[in-house]
């Protein structure tokens, strides 16, 4: 009997003692750690993506909770809702930030832009890069093994087999950015969405001299800067043979895509244009083809309304 | 028991076809496009403009660093242009195109064919006139063959070893070289000697090649210091450190040259060059290149202008066979598929190979069923398996670590796997990746 007495008594002691050690200890290596941290993170999508460039979610909360001013701060797959939510949470004000998109700058497909040569390596586009400039007759566009594609982790990419190019669903794009860092040759970027999705950009990104990269693809920007002189708001600028349209200048005239002759400006989600009396017929003939995009949706879904246009959210 | 390299290795059907061939001389063509990057290192800068007349052997391009080369004119005529073309490395890159009007040489170079035995410069003046000559290594790598000659200071060569290997299967411009120019070659080799300040040379030769060996050895003894070193034939022992380890077993460490262990390597070609620069003052504007493929209809040795379209050559061999499935500059195992034939030919092609269509192309890859024959032949002691799975997972520290940095791109890895892995592809990349990094440290 007295075994188990002296038994508990001891272990009793022991406890008691390493508790008043642990208490100390506790006290003496004491971590404070910002409880905010812990509301932000649940606040966060928690996709630990790295879009916003932090390592994971609980990174950019620690950042955001240190920061001063969160303005520069954007989770791309939560978005303007729940950076207001953090902000109320951390007591800043938050402007709405513009929603971005990713859009591939590349229209060379099989039939705009022929192959020359074909390509047996490894399946990865930056091995193909780093190998030569790829197999067609351009070597700054796309090199379809689909390494973008490989990188998005909201399956809002696949390759369109037709086409040999990738394909972003609006939709699921949160605006991480791991197709843009995935890509070898950049030509994915992040663009503003636009309102109701609209937007003009140019789906190109040769630097080739205008009769080369004509050669190459037949929708290359040919650095002719027709549609530099055209654009009212200054917003499209021309380096190295290549166009390129400023996003936050650009107010979606669409003047541009009209004087391209190459057609490698594209507009994306406009209702179908209304056709203008033939006074220019120049104009007039280009417009038909102006938009290879739209044509492709025609075959689709025939004259549409502008409303159901809205809906369609494949981005080539 | 003949010598070979220490660790790994393979061997390939040699199909050495046009090993009988004697070296032929390729007509000039009509244009001739030059680029100014035929070599590692930075490209030269022009030193000629649009509608300017040159002459064969005339500076066209201007070394633009120590590791650089000049660039001379392979022609006479006029600058057509300055433009970026598709070269060699399937990239577009800047080339001086030239319309050849006749074929007048600079009066500085001595067209003689007499051999040239006396050597009157000294060391400074070889390495200068090397330099001048823009002679860069020609066994494939194009390093500047002067940059190897000057020792860096503290380091002593105490050996130069003459790379007369040519393990690359199909291959045969170096073994018709020292046939039908053993003697300049042997000529060469002490000039490169003079410039080491070294008295023993090695030319290591494989014994495929046994009336090279005959022939070599014969007139070595008409020259002091040089033997011939027959060695059992194995790839890849034309790599550098293979050559060394092979000719005089010394192990270079992991990431050092070959300066390291006293050695000097220079090609049999690169020696060939050397003799002309230094004894007849001229540059570096032809070449020997074997053009070869088991459909073609003349497999045969060519002495070209650089510049030469890669069509020429082909036409000049009995044109494209209609199986051809791919087009590769250089020997089988490191060369590069080209994407076209309008490509010039450069002081680094040593070879061009028309591989038939079934041959050509790359089988499926399948997985890994971790045999170990990469590792078992990988010359450098490395575990390609692994290095293609960290390339491939970016795993960059580890790949460090594990001296990817090492892999000479052979592609023995590659060759034997049963699975068909593109191990070599990753490796390449991760190296590529791991270089960038270690650079960006300093």
């Amino acid at each position: 009997m007295s075994i188990i007495v002296i038994t508990i008594l001891a272990l009793c002691a022991i406890g008691v003692t390493a508790a008043i050690i642990l208490f100390f200890v506790a006290q003496k290596f004491k971590v404070y750690e910002d409880p905010r941290i812990d509301e932000v993170e649940e606040a966060l999508p928690a996709a630990n993506c790295g879009g916003c460039g932090y390592p994971g979610c609980r990174g950019f909360a620690e950042a955001l909770v240190k920061a001063d001013n969160i303005d520069n701060f954007l989770c791309p797959v939560g978005g303007a809702p729940v950076m207001s939510h953090v902000g109320a949470i951390l007591g800043h004000e938050v402007k709405a930030a513009e929603p971005t998109v990713a859009v591939v700058r590349c229209n060379g497909t099989c039939e705009n832009r022929p192959k020359t040569n074909q390509y047996d390596g490894a399946p990865s586009c930056t091995i193909a890069a780093s190998l030569y400039s790829g197999e067609t007759g351009c070597q700054f566009g796309c090199l379809g093994l689909g390494e973008c594609v490989d990188a998005c982790n909201f399956d809002a990419m696949y390759m369109d087999k037709e086409t040999g190019l990738p394909v972003i669903i609006e939709d699921k794009c949160v605006s991480c950015g791991a197709c843009v860092k995935a890509c070898p040759n950049n030509i994915i970027e992040l663009r503003k969405k636009g309102p109701k999705s609209r937007r003009v950009f140019v789906s190109c990104v040769n630097k080739d001299k205008g009769a080369i990269a004509k050669k190459a693809c037949d929708v290359a920007c040919i650095g002719c800067g027709k549609c530099v002189k055209e654009c009212p708001f200054d917003a499209i600028t021309l380096e190295n043979n290549l166009a390129y349209i400023d996003y936050n200048k650009c107010k979606l005239c669409r003047k541009c895509v009209i004087v391209c002759p190459t057609n490698a400006i594209h507009e994306l989600n406009f209702p179908p244009r209304k056709e203008k009396p033939a006074e220019k017929p120049t104009t007039a003939s280009v417009k038909p083809v102006a938009a290879p995009k739209a044509e492709v949706k025609a075959e689709e879904a025939p004259k549409i309304e502008p409303k159901a246009n809205d809906d369609t959210t494949e981005n080539k | 028991m003949l010598k070979t390299f220490s660790l790994g290795g393979i061997h390939p059907a040699e199909n050495k076809l046009s090993a009988s061939s004697a070296i032929q001389v390729l007509p000039i063509p009509e244009t001739v496009s030059i680029p100014i990057s035929q070599h590692i290192g930075a490209p030269a800068t022009p030193v000629v403009k649009k509608n300017d007349e040159v002459k064969v052997g005339q500076l066209i391009a201007k070394s633009s660093g120590f590791v650089s080369a000049n660039i001379h004119s392979s022609v006479s005529g006029t600058v057509f242009k300055v433009d970026d073309i598709m070269d060699a490395s399937g990239f577009r890159k800047t080339s001086i195109i030239i319309k050849v009007d006749g074929d007048e040489w600079m009066e500085t170079i001595d067209r003689s064919e007499d051999l040239v035995k006396e050597i009157s410069a000294g060391k400074e003046e070889i390495i200068k006139k090397i330099a001048e000559a823009g002679i860069v290594g020609l066994g494939g790598a194009t390093f500047p063959a002067h940059v190897k000659l000057s020792v860096p200071p503290g380091k002593t060569a105490e050996v130069l070893i003459i790379n007369a290997v040519e393990c690359e299967p199909y291959l045969t411009s170096d073994h018709r070289v020292m046939l039908e120019k053993g003697d300049e070659v042997l000529v060469g080799t002490q000039i490169l000697m003079k410039a080491l300040d070294v008295d023993r040379a090695i030319v290591g030769i494989e014994n495929n090649k046994p009336d090279a060996i005959a022939h070599l050895t014969k007139l070595a003894g008409n020259y002091k210091g040089i033997e011939i070193c027959p060695l059992k034939t194995q790839y890849p022992q034309g790599g550098e450190k293979q050559l060394i380890s092979a000719t005089i077993k010394r192990e270079i460490p992991s990431g050092a040259l070959p300066i390291e262990v006293g050695a000097v390597v220079q090609n049999v070609g690169t020696a060939l060059a050397v003799y002309e620069a230094v004894q007849k003052n001229k540059p570096l504007f032809e070449r020997v290149a074997t053009i070869t493929g088991k459909s073609l209809k003349n497999p045969s040795n060519w002495k070209f202008r650089i510049g030469t379209p890669v069509k020429d050559l082909i036409d000049a061999a009995g044109g494209l066979p209609e199986d051809t499935g791919k087009i590769v500059g250089g020997g089988p195992m490191m060369g590069k598929a080209l994407t076209t034939v309008d490509v010039p030919l450069t002081k680094g092609s040593s070879g061009l190979l028309l591989l038939p269509r079934e041959e050509a192309v790359r089988k499926e890859s399948k997985p890994c069923i971790r045999c170990g024959k990469c590792v078992s032949v990988c010359p450098m002691g490395l575990e390609p398996f692994l290095l293609m799975v960290l390339a491939d997972k970016k795993e960059y520290d580890r790949l460090e670590n594990d001296a990817v940095m090492d892999c000479i791109e052979c592609g023995s890895c590659s060759f034997t796997c049963p699975a068909n892995r593109p191990l070599l592809d990753y490796i390449r990349l991760g190296k590529g990746k791991v270089g960038q990094i270690m650079r960006s440290r300093k």
